[in-house]
Parts: structure tokens; C-alpha cells; sequence
């Protein structure tokens, strides 16, 4: 048996039952990572002391019969989530040297659950791109192929899960910086319900979108993470406390819809192909399919990248050579610091957004880009919620392509931005969507996104799990 | 195509420096991204109300007492330059 194949719900099963012990499952993952790292490159830091003191301490609890069910699990965190005493660098020079002066309230949560820290995992700079390649430190690679990107920006807490070096991970998702890694990599990646898991203590970058969610390698196992990380936290004004709502389905109660403007031109053929058969298996299983539309939804991609970088420019105002960070030690005034901080600290792709928003939100454009974009907001949100009311989730495909190769994109923006196609829409109107792997076409994985109403994850954990027949 | 000015005066606003061969790097790149945006041109949005949050949101206020003193040093020494119990900064006029 390897202990790093194993899914959070069997480890735990097994050091409850004593078949082995949380530090053996620690140095099975510290094997692996040491072993796989170099080639993949999902890790920018790894915590073996930390880790294996975690793991010591999980074992005297599971000795005692105390601790969750996350006791003594080896998770991997993205690294824009801070942990107290560990370097946390957004995958950013700004941020090289940064240390985390305190812990975000999910590490805070998930400390209380008796995890094991294994490392801090590599994205794209400040969670800005798709493919873990505007990572100031290099790109990770896809496990099922390594010249390939895992998509991104959480391309390493992604990477990590698919190629068994973390047991889970955490990331955060703006447009799909959980989901569209899921599916590249062939994981489950859960971007919660806007406000269901507090922020504080992630980096921010477009506040009204990000949203921490979890990377794992089964339904079971997401389900069991959102329990432990979600509520209100009075550190973030945006949490909220979950309604309860019931969790026992009928998959024949179920009304599924299909939005049409989903399947058009620009979607692998392959990829349509594995996503309606996967429609058909709900189907068939006994769920009510529905075509519904999402008449907005070719304007959803243009909004989204003029409020993404809009409230990035204004978040990443912060970095200014003063508080923390990097500072420039060439300049000669104030304003020479912010010039040239600003200026060598941050990396092209974020260079570009903070332009963009800064334009968009400039004298004379605020109207005509801003100002409409919230407008089409509204649009969409009135799309999606006229759509819930008729059905009671959405499926379409996480990613319109296949992982595409190292390279590939990096060069054009524009063609980089068209892959979040299916997953922005959710972020600007504050729903929870789950991506799960469904098939492996050529060795690449295709990835299924399951939108829910709000709060309702619970219906989308049912809906994975009865894809598999387990539920 | 935004002109080089545009791409100097928005990098002016933002408090970014960048090289003459960024400046036609940036015009490139920002003008197809803002090509692409003008599709909302088509949208009609007469009477909608802009959405800034994705649900409702409201305040939350507390009484304005310290809650956590043990961060106040480890922040202040997170600065780049300092003097005693103070954040330094460069002359603002040369």
C-alpha cells in the first residue's frame, strides 16, 4: 500500500485504526515530493521539520482518540495563503522575502483540525493567469504530462494533489483559478459560494471575486474539507454563516440544466463530446435534463476583465516599497520608491493588469468600461438566477481545450484570458461550482463543472459522487 | 491601438516605471484586450443598476478598542527602513 495514494477519508481510517501512523504518512509524502518536485515543480517551499513536528503531535491526539477526521493529513497550501512564521510570496518577487506575520483564519481552522502543513505551493503571480507560468519563480508542470501547464493560477496546489504529493490543497479562485487546474490536472476543485469561506489572511486581488476553495482527489474528500473551513469569521465582513440546508437527494427530483451558449464554436470537439455523455449518465441515472440560456453569456468574459483588473490595480496599490515587501534601494525620492518597487517587483502579466484597471477606472473611461461592465454584471446575475429558478443546477465543461503546452500562450494575453471561458461567469455572480474529473482523453483529463444556487454545495457533492455511482 | 502617451500616462497614474520597449510592448498588448472589451459596446444596459458584490453585503462595526497588540511590532519591523518606532520613507521633495 502507498500511503500517498491514499484519499483523506481512507488515511484517516487507517490511523484511526492504527495500520499506520501519521509520521509515516508524512515521510511518505516528503518521499514523494522529493522524489517529484524537481520535475514538476508544485512546490515553492516545503516545511519537512514543520511538517513532521505537525505529524508527532497528530499522533499523540489520534493515541488519545482526540482530533478531526483531518487529523495528522498532509495538506499543501497555495502560496498567497499566509501561515504564521512561513514565507508567502503570491509567486511574486514583491513578496520574495515576505514572511507571514500571522495565519489566515482557514490555516487557523485547519490547525485546530490537527493537519500537517507539507509546503506552500507555486501559482501565477498574485493568482493573475491560467497556466502557473507568470509564477516569478517558473512554471509547474501538468503531472499527466510535463509539457503541458496544469492550468492555473492554482497550477501547484493542482499539480500537487494529481501527482499524490499533498493529500489535498488549498487554493483561491477569482475566474477559475481552482476549477480550470482541476480539470487540467484530473483533480476535484470546489470554488465555494462567495462569502462561505472567510478571506482574511489570503492575498487579496479582485475582492468581490475570490473566494478560497479546496483541491482534492475525491467529492467525499471536498465535502469533509468545506465543513472544516467554511462559516462567518469576524476578520472578513464578506463571510457569511451557511444556512442549513437538507442534504439527502433524490438524483430523480433533480433538474439538470444545459445552457446552450456553453456548446458553441471554440470548444473541443472532444472535450463536448465527454462532457454530453457525462449529461447523459445523469440522465440516464434518472435526472431531468433541461436546455436553459444564459443569454449574457458572450459578454461575461469582456466584463469580467474589466472589474478582475480594476479592483487589482486598487489592491495592488498596497505594494508600494514602504510597509513590506521589496523596496527599491535605487531611488532618490517618494516617488521614485513607488516607480521603482512597483516597477521591478511585479511581473509582466501583473503589470499589465494593474494598466488595465487603472485605465478602466481613469478620468473619462469610468463610464464606458467600469461603470458598464458592473452593469452587465447585473445582466448576468439576473441570467443565472432566472436559469436557478427552473433547474436546480448547471453543468458545462470547466476548460473549452485540453491543457495546452509550456509556452503556448504566455505571449499573447488575450488567448491566455479566452481560457476561463466557462468559469469567470460564476466568480462575477458569487455561486459555488465544482469541477470533477470525468474522463482522460489521449492521457489528458476533461473536467465537468456542476453550478449550484447559493450555499447549496451540498447539492453539488451529491451530484459528484452520483456521477460515480456513490452516492 | 492606445497611443504611446495613453500607455505613459496610465503608467504615470499607477506609479509604474517602465522602458521604452515596454511602453510598445503595453500598447500592443492592452489595445487587444481592449479591442476585445468593446463587445460590451453592444449590450443594452439602460436602466440596469451596476452590481459591485455579488450579494448583498452590510457593515459590521465593533467598538473601536485594541483587540491584538502582540502583531503591532512584528508588523512595524516588516518595513524596509525605520528609525526607533517609526516607518522611514524617503524625502518627498528633492
Amino acid at each position: 500500500m502507498k500511503l500517498e495514494e491514499l484519499t483523506i477519508e481512507q488515511t484517516a481510517e487507517g490511523l484511526r485504526k492504527k495500520e499506520f501512523s501519521a509520521v509515516d504518512v508524512c515521510k511518505a509524502y516528503l518521499d514523494k515530493i522529493k522524489k517529484d518536485n524537481k520535475n514538476i515543480f508544485a512546490y515553492l517551499l516545503v516545511d519537512e521539520k514543520g511538517a513532521l513536528a505537525q505529524a508527532e503531535k497528530a499522533d499523540e491526539l489520534i493515541s488519545k482518540n482526540k482530533g478531526s477526521i483531518l487529523t495528522g493529513i498532509p495538506v499543501a497550501i497555495k502560496d498567497n495563503i499566509l501561515i504564521e512564521g512561513l514565507k508567502c510570496t503570491s509567486g511574486s518577487k514583491i513578496l520574495e522575502n515576505y514572511v507571514a506575520p500571522y495565519d489566515a483564519t482557514v490555516i487557523k481552522k485547519l490547525k485546530e483540525s490537527g493537519v500537517v502543513f507539507l509546503g506552500k505551493t507555486n501559482m501565477d503571480e498574485f493568482a493573475m493567469g491560467s497556466s502557473t507560468e507568470n509564477s516569478a519563480f517558473g512554471p509547474t508542470k501538468n503531472p499527466n504530462d510535463l509539457t503541458r501547464v496544469p492550468g492555473g493560477s492554482s497550477g501547484g496546489s493542482a499539480a500537487a494533489v494529481a501527482n499524490d504529493m499533498a493529500a489535498f490543497a488549498l487554493g483561491s479562485d477569482t475566474g477559475g483559478s481552482i476549477r480550470q487546474p482541476a480539470a487540467f490536472c484530473g483533480v476535484v476543485g470546489l470554488k465555494p459560494t462567495y462569502g462561505s469561506v472567510s478571506r482574511y489572511g489570503l492575498t487579496a486581488f479582485a475582492s468581490s471575486l475570490d473566494q478560497i476553495g479546496i483541491l482534492t482527489k475525491t467529492i467525499k474528500d471536498s465535502e469533509i474539507v468545506f465543513k472544516s473551513i467554511s462559516g462567518k469569521d469576524p476578520m472578513d465582513s464578506t463571510s457569511v454563516d451557511l444556512p442549513v440546508i437538507k442534504d439527502k437527494f433524490n438524483l430523480k427530483d433533480m433538474k439538470i440544466g444545459v445552457p446552450k451558449e456553453y456548446f458553441v464554436k471554440g470548444i473541443d470537439a472532444k472535450i463536448e463530446k465527454e462532457v454530453k455523455s457525462a449529461i447523459k449518465k445523469y440522465e440516464d441515472m434518472g435526472a431531468k435534463i433541461e436546455e436553459i440560456s444564459l443569454p449574457n453569456t458572450n459578454y461575461a468574459l469582456a466584463a469580467y476583465y474589466i472589474i478582475n483588473p480594476s479592483e487589482a490595480s486598487a489592491n495592488l496599490a498596497r505594494f508600494d516599497g514602504i510597509r513590506y515587501g521589496f523596496s527599491s534601494k535605487e531611488a532618490k525620492d517618494l516617488l521614485d520608491v513607488y516607480l521603482k518597487t512597483k516597477g521591478k517587483g511585479f511581473g509582466p502579466e501583473v503589470r499589465r493588469r494593474i494598466m488595465l484597471g487603472t485605465y478602466s477606472l481613469s478620468s473619462g473611461y469610468y463610464d464606458a468600461y467600469y461603470l458598464k461592465a458592473q452593469k452587465v454584471r447585473s445582466l448576468l446575475k439576473k441570467d443565472f438566477e432566472k436559469a436557478l429558478e427552473k433547474v436546480d443546477v448547471i453543468l458545462t465543461p470547466t476548460t473549452p481545450i485540453f491543457p495546452f503546452k509550456i509556452g503556448e500562450k504566455v505571449e499573447d494575453p488575450l488567448s491566455m484570458y479566452l481560457v476561463d471561458i466557462y468559469t469567470v461567469s460564476v466568480n462575477l455572480v458569487g455561486l459555488p461550482a465544482i469541477s470533477i474529473p470525468i474522463a482522460k482523453v489521449d492521457n489528458l483529463p476533461v473536467g465537468l463543472q456542476i453550478i449550484g444556487k447559493p450555499f447549496e454545495e451540498s447539492k453539488l457533492f451529491y451530484l459528484g459522487k452520483a456521477f460515480n455511482g456513490k452516492y | 491601438m492606445i497611443s504611446k502617451e495613453e500607455v505613459k500616462h496610465i503608467a504615470k497614474l499607477a506609479r509604474l516605471e517602465i522602458s521604452d520597449k515596454e511602453i510598445v510592448k503595453y500598447q500592443k498588448d492592452l489595445s487587444s484586450v481592449l479591442d476585445y472589451i468593446e463587445k460590451l459596446e453592444k449590450v443594452n444596459v439602460s436602466g440596469v443598476e451596476p452590481t459591485s458584490h455579488p450579494f448583498f453585503i452590510e457593515n459590521v462595526v465593533r467598538k473601536d478598542e485594541v483587540l491584538n497588540k502582540k502583531d503591532t511590532g512584528k508588523l512595524r519591523d516588516m518595513a524596509p527602513d525605520k528609525k526607533d518606532n517609526y516607518i522611514k520613507v524617503k524625502s518627498i521633495f528633492k
